[in-house]
């Protein structure tokens, strides 16, 4: 495995980080280890959910996203504003003055994704038709989710929608729209999508599911939100450009999707921890009668990313009122033709997890590492940089750790050195009179008087 | 040629919030040593059957799991009140359970057939009173 192929745009800012095990503890692929007092991200393993860069005290993880300044690399700007947007503005009920204020931030056009999202749950509705395919239906739009399954729950890959998510979509069909209108080439016209989360940025820059991604640059919520505030209160136009019903608002907050899917058997889950017990559950057939499942690796959905200013569920709770002003759907597809919705090419397992390829090899170290598992204390301290006392034991067995990494074995083993060192004080030999007597405090006393 | 793995689970009677953990236990440990994902998903819901069967007729019981590079045994024992007629407890939509393990979703009569298809081997040995061992095997190759 080639691991300059993982990209992550969760970086870390080695100066900002204390070694502290906040991190460690808290990611859900146990991609993180304490090395040199600094906190290290396994690259194969990490899937860029972001919740190490929420949970951290010190704000020394980070998402690596384009400045707003991107846009001026291209000729024909495009902006593709997330949905989840709409819900960070207080009393607003006309998602027109967001759009127009994207305009005089120096956008040439706006494209919503939610407009995007209206057509891929279409095409996913015109999928779920087909008799051929896996149920159920696990949502491919969470790019975090894509990359759980991709490395933690391989038998669930053929249940994943091969369809892009609406930002992939959007990029596609907002670049041939503009291509035809302004006659500019591809590379001089740029998609530019204003995003929640760091797993969107990943997806650019390593997308699955196709070659290459069709969006030119990501930039944070939280970055245009300041900007856009200022500029919404000079929107001096009421044209209508809004092209987006509640359908494809819907889908920036947890169970958006799957409503929109207009399936009645459906669960929508959302929060890692929650996603991962599902997919558990699924991969063990413990649900029947179901038809699409909707997981989003934030709390809340695409509410819920880091890069978003408001709390996930006061965001939830304005995209809603936002809803209530538009038309249920306001797009749909030409025609039974997918094409342009469909994977360019399979997602495949990354066996990063596995603890050699040949399974006699992978047996021995799984015996070996329960042996040095039963020998450690089952505190799950973090203290020697690994998420658990299992976690020691298996990078133990990868060579990546020792025993001595854990400070309960160290204190130990000191303890045993100390004790050696007492018993051997008193063998000193018999014929160095004085020193026994140094040792010997009622002789000692004894002298004083 | 590396030790077989041998694994030892108590499975504790009447408690629904802890069916599964040694189910799940061993899934993850099947995972981490490469085994194809169809071999681990076969191994995850016959044990997960079985250990859910154990809690709700069997009042508990031990499984013992031994892991090889050919093949996963599996061996469910209980004390419970054994199980009088195998073959109609085969059946798919057989069920005994009582209403309260129902209301929780379980006893749908899928528990045995669902093991029998999951597993390549499978055995039941059942003494009325006594109590019921199953032996289940998943072939890896």
């Amino acid at each position: 495995m080639n691991s300059a192929l993982f990209f992550h745009s969760v970086t870390l800012d080695r100066d900002k980080c204390h070694g502290c095990i906040n991190c460690v503890k808290r990611c859900p692929t146990e991609a993180i280890r304490v090395r040199d007092g600094k906190a290290k991200i396994i690259k194969e393993r990490c899937i860029d959910c972001g919740e190490c860069i929420r949970i951290c005290p010190h704000h020394a993880k980070q998402a690596l996203f384009d400045p707003l300044s991107v846009m001026d690399e291209f000729e024909y700007k495009i902006a593709l504003p997330a949905p989840s947007l709409y819900g960070q503005f207080n009393n607003l009920d006309d998602i027109d003055l967001i759009l127009h204020a994207l305009i005089l931030m120096g956008f040439d056009e706006v494209f919503e994704v939610a407009k995007a999202a209206e057509l891929v749950s279409d095409a996913t509705r015109k999928y779920m038709a087909r008799e051929d395919i896996v149920r159920p239906v696990i949502s491919s739009a969470c790019p975090a989710v894509l990359r759980l399954i991709r490395v933690r729950f391989p038998e669930l890959i053929p249940n994943i929608l091969p369809l892009h998510a609406p930002i992939e979509v959007a990029a596609r069909l907002a670049k041939k729209a503009a291509m035809e209108k302004t006659g500019l080439p591809y590379e001089k016209i740029g998609a530019i999508f204003i995003s929640p989360c760091p797993a969107k940025v990943t997806a650019v820059k390593m997308p699955l599911g196709t070659e290459k991604s069709h969006i030119d640059g990501v930039v944070a919520i939280r970055e245009v939100y300041p900007k856009l505030i200022g500029l919404m209160r000079h929107v001096d136009t009421n044209k209508d450009i809004a092209s987006a019903g509640r359908m494809g608002i819907g889908w920036g907050s947890s169970g958006g999707e799957a409503a929109a899917a207009l399936k009645e058997r459906y669960l929508a889950a959302d929060g890692i921890e929650n996603v991962i017990r599902v997919l558990e559950d699924l991969e063990d057939e413990k649900f029947y009668d179901l038809d699409f499942v909707e997981l989003n690796a934030c709390s809340g959905g695409c509410v819920g990313g880091v890069l978003n200013v408001e709390n996930p569920y006061i965001a939830k709770a304005k995209l809603k009122r936002i809803r209530k002003y538009r038309p249920v759907s306001c797009n749909h597809l030409p025609d039974d033709n997918l094409e342009i919705y469909t994977w360019d090419e399979p997602v495949e397992y990354e066996p990063v997890l596995e603890l050699d390829s040949n399974i006699s090899v992978a047996m021995e170290k799984m015996r070996q590492m329960r042996q040095i598992e039963a020998k450690l204390y089952g505190m799950d301290c973090g203290s020697c940089g690994a998420p658990s006392c299992k976690a020691l034991a298996e990078d133990i067995v990868r060579g990546f750790s020792n025993e001595e990494a854990c400070i309960f074995k160290l204190r130990d083993e000191m303890k045993q050195m100390a004790a050696g060192l007492s018993r051997l004080s008193s063998f000193l030999p018999k014929a160095s009179r004085e020193e026994k007597d140094i040792f010997d405090v009622s002789q000692k006393e004894g002298n004083k008087q | 040629m590396a030790e077989n793995i041998k694994l030892e689970y108590i499975v504790p009677g009447d408690d629904f919030t802890r069916a599964g953990e040694a189910s799940s236990e061993v899934k993850s440990m099947l995972k981490k040593l490469g085994l194809s994902s169809s071999v681990v998903r076969k191994v995850a819901i016959a044990m997960y059957e079985g250990e859910i069967n154990m809690v709700i007729h069997g009042g508990g019981g031990k499984i013992n799991v031994e892991i090889s590079p050919e093949k996963v045994d599996m061996i469910l024992a209980d004390q419970g009140p054994g199980i009088p007629n195998i073959d109609l407890a085969m059946q798919e939509g057989w069920s005994t359970a009582p209403d309260e393990v129902r209301n929780l979703g379980f006893g749908a009569g899928m528990g045995l057939p669902n093991m029998k298809k999951y597993s390549d081997e499978m055995k039941i040995e059942s003494q009325v009173g006594k109590g019921t061992t199953v032996y289940m095997t998943v072939l890896v190759s």
